[in-house]
């Protein structure tokens, strides 16, 4: 896991991060090397950090419905900034319908509630 | 005791010791919820030393642990009061009076994201969020729909809202006052619980001190004016929401509470002016036994300290009045209709903690906003056991439970533990800044965390009992309009257009010196709301004589 830097991050208004957070450490403790944004992040403002970091491996976290209108903006942004190859894992409050959507749309995967850690900090190893 | 000693003894050496000598039981250690070891068999040995009249007295006597009030729910039943509010005012209004017609003696209202963090609809900063977790407000306009046909001087209305909530206490007072009921006889509660927000849920806009000042003047201004209104509704939910035992949980809610008060009384207020009208909110989570005995400890501890610490002389400002929620975060999305299930517990747990109001989570709510459905088996639930279950006829029934009474003893003592660090480190505002609580409730939703992940605290339908092909119930998901967001741009565009706009600069003006001579808000807002100024024209107000906070993030 060296050499693989992470973002958590939490754009638009919701102020609800224990699965953010919990993710995090569990990387953490997992060795990889990763950062959380804390709540209430500017899409722009997570794009820079992803470029000044040389992130490599970006997650957001939702659960306040608006994911469907945030990742098109995440895509777009990251797009222009010539991020586009930059691996997105979405994790939260999703509805099963939406998932194909999103993957769609260039998510690399999206982990519903429930997910055990290890799935994810696996999934992040083979990236 | 001896002789109960002696015979304690001699069952552990005769029939319980052949049986563990046959079959062993299940786990090594058996715990709590919150990880406080449990015993084979309580006894009155396990309440050696503690006397009766001290500890538990009657209902409605001090220190009050078998409940505030002297009859009960034989007098009064609790209030159901159901969470609900969604998309446009209009949406809302349709589920307010369908809740009301359905038996809810009480309305609670959800707010989306945007009138909680005090923006309009029309900010790019909302885009994706009106209407989504709650009911989208910019104006006055707005709050008139929400309780068309609702009488507020019949029905009491809770809002979750905090650091907004001067705003809404004045929009509801405006509201009330175009309906002709007087301020005097309104009814209901503002969360406005701000510091729980910089720890958990996130609400929060300015600085500590200042969102500290704002909530207070709801406290002053109702004080003198809002008799019946709650000012404060100290919220321990949150932090069991964020991952908190419920240890954790009672001990940052008094802790919060103690803030406060000491706040107040440093603004010169007389404690029992004010905290009669305080109120509490804790979670309802899984562990029945525990959950009812941390109701029983924090009324007792809460008692205690008002009378020692504050020295307050009225029994109401004793009295921690609760009103209780079922965690959301113990509802789980895999064959979700269990969760009605779950529901029910948090119910009874409320009804044997002697609470004063009840939420009941609907089973779709891990999904989305609940539906009509949904909000109805959850309501019934409440009134099945109000009216089926026998629940209401004696106070306290869990009370003298050797059990029940051990645990309300433990986690008492442990909670008193915490608030000494607490007050060690010089309060909870620094204990906050400083990181404590926050490592505090990550050390615990980690540990709650492996503990799923590894089966061992086992979650039906999630780690164990779990099915392959779920049969698709998301079919009946309720989902948001898109178009919510288009009206609400639309409505408000319509009524910048055909107010009085220069009287909302006026009274916007006006704020602006009320802020800067450091007075109380409330009677200006209550101006600002009525000339039609927007949540967030008022708050941007605000904002630039405050500025915003900026929490420090830990993981």
């Amino acid at each position: 896991m060296k050499n693989r830097r992470v973002l958590i991050a939490k754009i638009g208004l919701d102020g609800h991060d224990r699965g953010a957070k919990v993710v995090a450490r569990a990387l953490l403790d997992a060795g990889v090397d990763v950062e959380y944004t804390g709540i209430r992040q500017k899409i722009e403002d997570i794009v820079a950090i992803t470029i000044q970091k040389d992130v490599h491996i970006l997650g957001l976290s939702f659960l306040s419905g608006d994911h469907m209108t945030m990742l098109p903006k995440v895509m777009k942004q990251l797009k222009d900034a010539g991020k586009e190859t930059l691996p997105i894992i979405v994790g939260g409050i999703i509805l099963k319908h939406q998932i194909p959507h999103l993957l769609e749309m260039g998510v690399k995967k999206v982990f519903l509630p429930g997910t055990p850690l290890q799935e994810i900090v696996g999934f992040i190893e083979t990236i | 005791m001896q002789k109960l000693k002696d015979q304690k003894r001699r069952w552990e050496q005769t029939t319980l010791g052949k049986v563990l000598a046959r079959s062993p039981e299940q786990e090594e250690q058996f715990v709590t919820e919150s990880g406080i070891p449990v015993k084979r068999i309580y006894t009155p040995l396990d309440l050696e030393g503690r006397d009766y009249g001290e500890d538990l007295s009657f209902p409605g006597e001090f220190p009050y642990t078998r409940g505030v009030y002297p009859t009960m729910y034989r007098g009064q039943k609790w209030t159901m009061r159901n969470y609900a509010g969604f998309g446009t005012a209009e949406d809302t209004n349709k589920r307010y009076r369908y809740l009301l017609d359905q038996g809810m003696a009480g309305l609670s209202m959800a707010f989306d994201l945007p009138t909680q963090l005090g923006y309009d609809s029309d900010d790019p900063v909302c885009e994706g969020s009106i209407g989504r977790v709650g009911v989208a407000i910019d104006s006055l306009e707005d709050m008139e729909i929400i309780f068309k046909g609702i009488p507020l001087n019949k029905v009491s209305t809770s809002m979750t809202i905090n650091a907004t909530a001067p705003v809404l206490l004045a929009l509801y007072i405006a509201v009330a006052e175009k309906q002709g009921v007087p301020q005097e006889q309104l009814m209901g509660t503002t969360q406005n619980d701000i510091l729980k927000e910089f720890i958990a849920r996130g609400t929060y806009i300015f600085p500590p001190d200042a969102s500290i000042k704002l909530a207070l003047d709801i406290v002053e201004y109702c004080a003198a004016h809002v008799p019946r209104w709650n000012t404060m509704n100290i919220a321990g939910y949150h932090f069991r929401e964020a991952g908190a035992t419920a240890i954790q949980e009672l001990a940052f809610t008094v802790a919060d509470a103690i803030t406060y008060i000491e706040k107040a009384l440093e603004r010169g207020l007389d404690v029992d002016d004010f905290a009669p009208r305080l109120s509490y909110s804790l979670g309802c989570y899984m562990d029945l036994f525990e959950e009812v005995a941390k109701y029983r400890a924090a009324r007792r501890l809460f008692a205690t300290i008002m009378k020692n610490r504050f020295k307050a002389k009225n029994p109401k400002s004793y009295l921690f009045r609760i009103f209780s929620g079922s965690c959301g975060s113990t509802l789980v999305t895999q064959q979700p209709i269990n969760n009605i299930v779950r529901v029910t517990m948090h119910a009874l747990m409320g009804i044997l903690g002697g609470h004063q109001a009840i939420h009941t989570a609907c089973w779709d709510e891990g999904y989305a906003i609940p539906s009509e459905d949904s909000a109805r088996v959850a309501l019934r639930t409440q009134q099945i056991l109000a009216h089926e279950c026998g629940l209401c006829n004696t106070s306290d029934p869990l009370g003298g439970s050797y059990y029940v009474e051990a645990l309300t003893n433990e986690i008492e003592e442990q909670t008193m533990g915490y608030l000494e660090k607490i007050d060690e480190m010089g309060g909870m505002i620094n204990a906050i800044e400083n990181g404590y609580v926050y490592r505090e409730l990550q050390k615990s939703s980690v540990e709650f965390q492996r503990k799923v992940d590894s089966g061992e605290r086992v979650i039906v339908g999630l780690n164990r009992f779990t099915m392959e092909e779920e049969a698709a119930v998301e079919q009946d998901i309720f989902e948001i309009d898109e178009e919510v967001e288009t009206i609400q741009k639309r409505k408000l565009t319509e009524l910048k257009k055909n107010r009085n706009n220069g009287e909302v600069s006026d009274t916007l003006q006006k704020l602006a010196e009320v802020i800067d001579r450091g007075d109380n808000v409330m009677p200006c807002l209550i101006e600002a709301v009525k000339s039609y100024a927007t949540i967030g024209e008022i708050c941007n107000v605000m904002r630039a004589k405050w500025g915003e906070y900026k929490s420090p993030t830990h993981i």
